[in-house]
C-alpha cells in the first residue's frame, strides 16, 4: 500500500480494525469486505417482511451531500437509510457554486450544527469525501458516493455480491471490465475489491486513451480486443460510456465505439456459456451494451440496483455504531 | 452442567404441553420461529416432535436489538426466513434462555413486521430470574436460580446445558 492509500486507511478503519467511514476499498481487509456482504445478505431478508424497515438507525439523520447530480446512487442510499428507520435530508449543491475547500468547510459546519449523524458525500473533486470525513466530529460517519475519477466503494461492493449471490468463489472467477477506466471511478473501486476478493483474474478492455498509463500496476491484463479479451470470461462489467468524453476527442464517434467495444450476443459468446453481464447504469443503449444483451437472461442489472440498496444498508449499519474511545496507551 | 438426557426430557415435556394448550386441531396450523442461535437448535427439536407441517422460522434479531447504539452492529448476523404467512395465525416463538427478556422483545418486534399473529406462545429451555422486561415463558422446560455473574449456554455437539462464572458486571 502507498502512503496516501495509509493514510486513508488510518482515516477509514479505527485502532480497533472497526469501520469508521467507507471512502474507497483500499487498505479494507478481505474481513471487512466479507463482512460488509454478509451483513448485506441478511439485509436482502428484509424485503420478505410486509414492513420492510428494521429501527436499527431510529433517530438518526443522514444527509446526502450532493455536489453532482445522480438519481440511482441518491435514491438507492436514500431508501436503504429509511429502510433503516434514519431520517434523510437530501441536500443538492451545484459544486461550480461553490469555492473549494473553505466553503466545503461551511457548508459542512452547518450541517453538523443540525446534529446530523451521516455524510453521504458524492463530489466531482477527488478527495472531497475524505476532507470532510478529517473534518467531521468523532461521531459522525462519512460515506463515499463518488468523488471525481477516484473511487465509488459501494458501488464496487454491491457489484462484488451481486458476483457472489451467482458464484461464491471468487479465486476461481475470470472477471472483464469493458470500457472507459481511465473516467471510471466505478471501475477504480471494482479492480480493488475484486482483488481484496482474490478473483483469479482481471481484464480490462478498451482503447488506449480510455486506460489510465498505469493500469496493469493494480493486477490487471489490458486488452485492446473485445473477441480475445472475452474469451472464457464469467463475468462481465460494462462500464457506461459518458457522452462528455467524446468533446475531448479521445474517441471518434459513439457508433465507432459501438462497433468496436459494445456488447453484442455475438461478442458475449466468446465469454463463458454462464457468464454472468454488469452494468453500473445507467446504460447507454446501443453504444456500449445492445439492448438484446442489458434485458437478456444473463443480465443482472437490475439485480444490482436491488442488491445496491442492501450493501448500502450494511455499509451504513456498520459506521453508524458508537465511536469508540482510542486504546488505552 | 445439565445433560443432553436431561434436557431431551424436557423438551419432550414441552411439546406435551404445547400440544395439550393448544389443542389437537391446532397443530396443523402452528407457526413455528426459534431465535438465532440457540433458539433455532431447540425450536428444531420441538418442531419434530410435534411432527409440524409447516416449516420451521428462524429470526436473527440484531437489526432490533436495543443496545446498537452502545455496541454496534452483532458481529454474527444471520439471515430471517419465516416461510409463511404470520398473519392471523398462532405463532410459537422459542427461544433458549430467557433472562432480562430484551432478546424476546426484540424478537417480538421483528415478527409484528412481518404480519399480526394471531397469539404468541413463548417457549424457551430455560427461564433465569432477573427479568427487565414485563416478559414471561408460556412453555419452559426449567426455572434457573442463577447469580448474575453465571451464564448459561447450549453446548456446541449436544443439547447439553452448560453453567459457567464470569467476569462480575462493572
Amino acid at each position: 500500500m502507498n502512503r496516501v492509500a495509509g493514510e486513508l486507511s488510518d482515516l477509514q478503519v479505527d485502532a480497533q480494525g472497526n469501520l469508521r467511514h467507507l471512502l474507497t476499498i483500499e487498505g479494507l481487509s478481505r474481513e471487512h469486505v466479507v463482512r460488509i456482504l454478509d451483513v448485506a445478505e441478511s439485509f436482502l431478508g428484509v424485503n420478505d417482511k410486509s414492513i420492510k424497515k428494521v429501527p436499527l438507525l431510529r433517530g438518526k439523520t443522514v444527509v446526502n451531500l450532493f455536489f453532482e447530480p445522480s438519481t440511482r446512487t441518491r435514491t438507492t442510499f436514500e431508501l436503504a437509510a429509511k429502510r433503516l428507520s434514519a431520517d434523510v435530508l437530501n441536500v443538492n449543491i451545484s459544486a461550480s457554486a461553490t469555492t473549494k475547500g473553505e466553503s466545503l468547510l461551511d457548508t459542512l459546519r452547518n450541517l453538523q450544527a443540525m446534529q446530523c449523524d451521516m455524510f453521504i458525500v458524492r463530489h466531482s473533486d477527488s478527495g472531497a469525501p475524505h476532507f470532510i470525513a478529517r473534518h467531521v466530529e468523532a461521531d459522525v460517519a462519512v460515506v463515499n458516493a463518488g468523488d471525481g475519477w477516484h473511487a465509488h466503494p459501494t458501488q464496487a461492493l454491491l457489484d462484488v455480491f451481486t458476483i457472489r449471490r451467482h458464484c461464491a468463489d471468487f479465486t476461481q472467477l475470470r472477471v472483464a471490465i469493458v470500457g472507459d477506466v481511465q473516467h471510471s471511478r466505478v471501475a477504480r473501486s471494482q479492480i480493488h475489491a475484486l482483488n481484496v476478493l482474490g478473483a483469479a483474474e482481471i481484464r480490462v478492455i478498451a482503447p488506449r486513451t480510455l486506460l489510465p498509463d498505469s493500469i496493469e500496476d493494480m493486477g490487471v491484463r489490458v486488452y485492446e480486443d473485445i473477441h480475445t479479451g472475452l474469451k472464457d470470461v464469467d463475468v462481465i462489467i460494462m462500464l457506461r460510456l459518458q457522452h462528455e468524453r467524446m468533446l475531448g476527442a479521445l474517441l471518434p464517434s459513439e457508433a465507432e465505439y459501438f462497433s468496436t467495444f459494445g456488447l453484442t450476443p455475438e461478442r458475449l459468446a466468446k465469454a463463458k456459456p454462464d457468464a454472468l453481464v454488469m452494468h453500473p447504469g445507467p446504460t447507454n443503449r446501443g453504444v456500449e451494451i445492445e439492448s438484446s444483451v442489458a434485458d437478456g437472461p444473463r443480465s443482472l442489472i437490475l439485480e444490482q440496483v436491488t442488491n445496491g440498496i442492501a450493501v448500502r444498508m450494511a455499509v451504513m449499519s456498520l459506521i453508524a455504531g458508537p465511536a469508540r474511545p482510542p486504546e488505552p496507551a | 452442567m445439565i445433560d443432553a438426557a436431561t434436557v431431551d426430557k424436557w423438551l419432550t415435556r414441552m411439546s406435551d404441553e404445547l400440544r395439550a394448550d393448544l389443542g389437537p386441531g391446532a397443530i396443523p396450523e402452528l407457526g413455528m420461529v426459534g431465535i438465532y442461535t440457540g433458539g433455532v437448535r431447540i425450536a428444531e427439536q420441538l418442531h419434530a416432535r410435534l411432527q409440524l407441517q409447516l416449516p420451521l422460522g428462524t429470526l436473527d434479531i440484531s437489526f432490533y436489538r436495543d443496545d446498537f447504539s452502545r455496541i454496534g452492529l452483532h458481529p454474527q448476523v444471520k439471515t430471517s426466513s419465516i416461510p409463511f404467512d404470520v398473519e392471523g395465525r398462532t405463532i410459537a416463538l422459542v427461544d433458549d434462555v430467557l433472562y432480562s427478556g430484551r432478546t424476546t422483545r426484540a424478537a417480538l418486534n421483528t415478527l409484528f413486521d412481518y404480519g399480526r399473529p394471531a397469539r404468541v406462545i413463548l417457549c424457551v429451555l430455560v427461564e433465569r430470574e432477573g427479568h427487565e422486561l414485563p416478559i414471561r415463558a408460556d412453555i419452559k422446560g426449567q426455572t434457573l436460580a442463577l447469580s448474575v455473574d453465571q451464564r448459561v449456554k447450549l453446548n456446541a455437539d449436544d443439547l447439553g446445558l452448560t453453567i459457567r462464572e464470569t467476569e462480575p458486571r462493572v
